[in-house]
């Protein structure tokens, strides 16, 4: 790749103007190739995942009838029942109840920062909440399982909703999963308000607009698009956790919205399913892979939407 | 001399009346050039050459650059000498950068860009499909306007380009070599370690003149290369082109015309044409010559204007 | 050009919009009520911070209080045992150092090596670019778990074929967070200024030198950061190793290429802390306590690197 030796010029007597190139330089195309191949990848891994999910899904579905799978409610695959919805509504329970906890305090928290925090209280309070990002849901789900649970069972005000909950409970991983999901939903609604041009608050500001009226009726409106990126980030991400809902939510399929119930969320069957002794190629080990066609179908609509949500939000700003 | 090519608009009475004053006077084509009625395509008059600058480094043949679509100059037809120091000058807009950026292919990278007409480098067209842009830069080297520095150590950075190509020798000499012709060397010769960004603007400056010095080339462009620095840096730097001239060619592209009349042995003046039907603003060469006829004596009216401060 | 006039609209909309409502503001409301109701919002959202941040100090409290018993040089040189007196993570540490050690050496050439692509030699206009640039933010929102199935049905199974080795699951970590390194490099190597690009192929440097002898070097710390991210990341995912053959209960040391059976950290904790026994779960404590001790000397490393090697252009 190096070129031919230039000696330093005075040692040459008459100067080569050549405009030639002086090595075919193929070392050049060949790392562009290369380097192209890497990033080809990302379509590749893609492409493999749509693959190994539809293989045994079109399996699947050629020995159950998908109205079967996408409209009965029972679901106990060893015993013939492919009612996904109890599955569906599980993993609806734990995310509706999370978003229900998390987008007030991820917004709350958010507003606050962007708009009433000194910078300093800003440049210790932020990296904090990016903490609680970084902890591994296996810690999150166990403080789930063995503190939290437990204390709401203590404290259970006596029958309400059906009565204090047992060991595992939908209610329990929902506040989980919304405390995982506060800082996406903080930290991408605090971008998107900190990107609201200084002057359309100043101009509110100077109109005699208190900080709250600017806060919720210029700076939030403006940053919607981005807001709602965040909340549907927030949603795909709370879609495909695993760990804390196998730990706290349990593994017994339920058709129930109720947060003091048991439930099986997708991803926990997907991960029974797969750790327990069914044989594969099997119908019954095949609804792994239709549940998680399902999964991958449901956080891919997610994360398209947030994905428009961001352009529209980038067009006006940027 | 050279041909002209008039194009139509003689049939007016104002073009009629120009092309008969032009036949009286003894310049035909400059005085048909200065007429606004007329659109002619001349070549530019070459001026005499009394010194042995007559080789040339560049010839510009009808050369036209268009970014996508919209042509930002147009028709630039001039040649540049061996070890002048030759100046563009003119106001914003007017294609100047885009001119100079064409003579190392430096235009290359902005995908959009599309060269047309005829560039020779030593007779060889450097657009030509065998040219490799990378050879063509390794001749012919350039300084922009705000000095980059790169973010390494004094000594890195001009040992950079010599190490990359692949230029064998001792590279401290080539290092120290490189500073001295770029009146440096005293300066930082017993800091060559310390970072690049600690040096002032016009330290930097002559530093990334260095550095196009050190990969040994024929060409140095400079493009607007003091228009971010204080008055006494642009002086220093005015008097080193002075030095580099005895080494290499020069083009530089100016918006101070002051600097170019200190400076240049030949001055090409661009302006801006405005298309009135398309509302199309092009770049385009009025005039070129030798610096003191472009500023004692200039040829085109518009020329005049703009050196004597009229616009621009 | 429409989405200049989208844009200014846009803007236009959104001043409009705010000046209505703040000039409403200013003459609608009596002064009182206005404070009481300024004071009860900042109240409310001060108590939204408060309950996030509180939920982070009761987790890591919970942690602290269960797991400091078992905080010893047992805990993490004791093999795997279901008696809570010899349990140990040192098999589940080994398995996790070489899964991370084999992820690293896949992730970060194919990782950066894209981030150059796409953003020094990709025509951003053409199709396949804008595709690659799609897949790459999709995947980096796809669950875990998915990850898992795909290394289930082409690497420990299918084409690979390689069992349920440690391997396999290095590779599915590594596909796991590619996205997130390939963004991370490429936020670092757009953050390096197009003047040094043009300084250096002006010298008749070729493009891949620059690349490699000036972009790279300045983007470094950047790279770095995003890659002690996807560490961070990978350290704690448990869901993918479950399907790729992480959970038995292994008591020897892992061999990367053999079916043996292997664990990591996060999927050990897992299994300590579902069984039964209050003191086993103890340990499953220290070793989440491990696990955060490790995540915070490696991300303090991250900020104490992105600080130091930060350049200022």
């Amino acid at each position: 790749m190096a070129a031919p030796e230039v000696v330093a010029p005075e040692a040459v007597g008459v100067r080569t103007r050549r405009l030639e190139a002086s090595s075919p330089r193929y070392g050049e195309k060949a790392i562009k190739a290369l380097l192209g191949l890497c990033a080809a990848l990302s379509v590749l891994t893609t492409t493999a995942i749509v693959l190994a999910l539809l293989g045994p899904a079109v399996d699947f579905f050629r020995e159950v009838p998908s109205g079967d799978f996408f409209l009965k409610t029972e679901w106990f695959p060893t015993q013939g029942f492919f009612g996904v919805l109890p599955l569906v509504v599980g993993t609806f329970n734990v995310v509706l109840w999370a978003m229900v906890f998390a987008i007030p305090i991820g917004l709350g928290s958010a507003i606050y920062l962007s708009e009433y925090a000194p910078s300093r209280v800003r440049k210790v309070l932020k990296p904090m909440l990016e903490v609680l990002a970084g902890i591994p849901t296996v810690a999150i789900g166990f403080f789930g399982a063995y503190f939290l649970v437990p204390l709401l069972r203590d404290h259970w005000p006596g029958s309400f909703l059906g009565g204090p909950p047992g060991f595992f409970m939908a209610g329990g991983a929902a506040l989980c999963v919304g405390l995982m999901i506060v800082p996406i939903i903080s930290s991408l609604s605090e971008d998107a308000m900190s990107s609201v041009p200084g002057g359309l608050r100043e101009g509110a500001y100077a109109l005699g607009a208190s900080k709250m009226r600017v806060a919720t009726r210029v700076v939030f409106p403006a940053a919607f698009s981005g807001i709602v990126a965040s909340i549907v980030l927030g949603v795909s991400r709370a879609l495909g956790e695993t760990m804390i809902v196998l730990m706290v939510a349990g593994n017994r399929p339920a058709m129930t919205l109720n947060p003091v119930e048991v439930i099986q969320a997708m991803t926990a069957y997907i991960g029974v399913t797969a750790t327990g002794d069914i044989a594969t190629g099997t119908v019954e080990y095949n609804t792994l892979f239709a549940v998680g066609a399902l999964l991958f179908a449901l956080t891919l609509v997610m994360n398209m939407i947030s994905i428009r949500f961001v352009r529209k939000f980038r067009e006006v700003y940027e | 001399m050279v041909g002209i090519s008039v194009s139509n608009d003689t049939a007016t009475d104002e073009g009629q009346r120009a092309m008969e004053d032009s036949a009286d006077s003894g310049e035909p084509e400059i005085v048909a050039a200065r007429h606004p009625a007329i659109k002619v395509h001349t070549e530019v008059r070459q001026p005499e050459t009394t010194e042995d600058h007559d080789e040339k480094t560049f010839e510009l043949r009808n050369v036209s650059v268009s970014y996508g679509g919209t042509v930002a100059v147009r028709g630039v037809s001039m040649d540049i000498f061996h070890k002048d120091i030759t100046a563009l000058i003119g106001p914003s807009g007017c294609g100047k950068t885009t001119v100079i950026r064409c003579l190392n292919r430096m235009n290359d990278l902005i995908p959009t860009a599309r060269v047309e007409g005829e560039l020779l480098y030593y007779g060889q067209d450097i657009y030509g499909p065998k040219v490799d842009p990378v050879q063509v830069r390794k001749l012919i080297g350039m300084v922009f306007q705000k000095p980059n520095p790169f973010p390494k150590s004094i000594y890195d950075n001009i040992a950079f380009g010599p190490r990359a190509i692949g230029i064998k020798g001792n590279m401290d000499e080539i290092v120290e070599r490189a500073l001295r012709r770029a009146a440096l060397w005293d300066e930082v010769k017993d800091r060559l370690g310390e970072n690049a960004y600690g040096m002032s603007g016009g330290q930097q400056q002559r530093l990334c003149i260095a550095r196009c010095i050190a990969v040994d080339p024929d060409v140095i462009l400079m493009d607007e290369p003091c228009s971010a620095l204080d008055p006494i840096s642009t002086a220093r730097i005015e008097d080193l082109m002075q030095e580099l001239k005895e080494l290499y060619s020069i083009v530089i592209v100016t918006h101070n015309m002051q600097q170019a009349a200190r400076t240049a042995d030949r001055t090409a003046f661009f302006t801006v044409v405005s298309d009135e039907d398309t509302g199309s603003r092009t770049g385009a060469l009025v005039e070129y010559d030798r610096t003191d006829r472009i500023f004692s004596n200039p040829s085109d009216e518009r020329t005049e204007n703009y050196v004597t401060g009229r616009f621009g | 050009m429409s989405s200049d006039i989208e844009r200014t609209s846009g803007r236009a909309r959104l001043a409009a919009g705010g000046a209505r409502s703040a000039t409403l503001g200013a003459l609608g409301r009596q002064p009182g009520s206005q404070v009481l109701r300024n004071r009860i919002f900042f109240g409310l959202i001060v108590v939204a911070l408060s309950i996030a941040l509180l939920g982070l100090a009761l987790v890591l409290i919970d942690a602290i209080l269960k797991g400091r018993n078992s905080l010893s040089l047992d805990l993490v040189t004791n093999r795997t045992s279901p008696r809570a007196e010899r349990a140990g993570f040192k098999v589940a540490i080994l398995g996790t150092l070489y899964l991370i050690g084999f992820m690293i050496l896949m992730v970060v050439p194919i990782g950066v090596g894209a981030a150059v692509y796409l953003e020094e030699y990709a025509n951003k206009q053409r199709w396949w670019n804008r595709l690659i640039e799609l897949n790459i933010q999709n995947l980096a929102a796809v669950p875990a778990i998915i990850y898992g199935i795909l290394g289930l049905a082409f690497i420990v199974r299918g084409p690979l074929d390689l069992g349920f080795i440690l391997f396999a699951g290095s590779i599915t970590l590594a596909l796991l967070v590619l996205p997130v390194v390939i963004i991370a490099s490429r936020e670092a190597i757009r953050a390096v200024p197009p003047s040094i690009r043009e300084g250096s192929l002006a010298l008749g440097v070729t493009q891949w030198q620059t690349i490699w002898r000036q972009v790279l070097p300045a983007a470094t710390p950047g790279i770095l950061t995003g890659i002690i991210l996807a560490v961070s990341r990978a350290m704690g995912e448990a869901a993918p190793l479950l399907l790729l053959g992480a959970t038995t209960f292994v008591t020897f040391n892992p061999q990367p290429f053999s079916d043996t059976g292997y664990t990591a950290l996060p999927v050990l904790i897992y299994n300590y802390a579902t069984r039964p026994q209050a003191d086993i779960r103890e340990v499953a404590a220290g070793g989440i306590l491990v696990m955060l001790a490790v995540l915070l000397l490696m991300n303090s490393f991250a900020i104490w690197l992105r600080n130091r090697y930060e350049q200022r252009w």
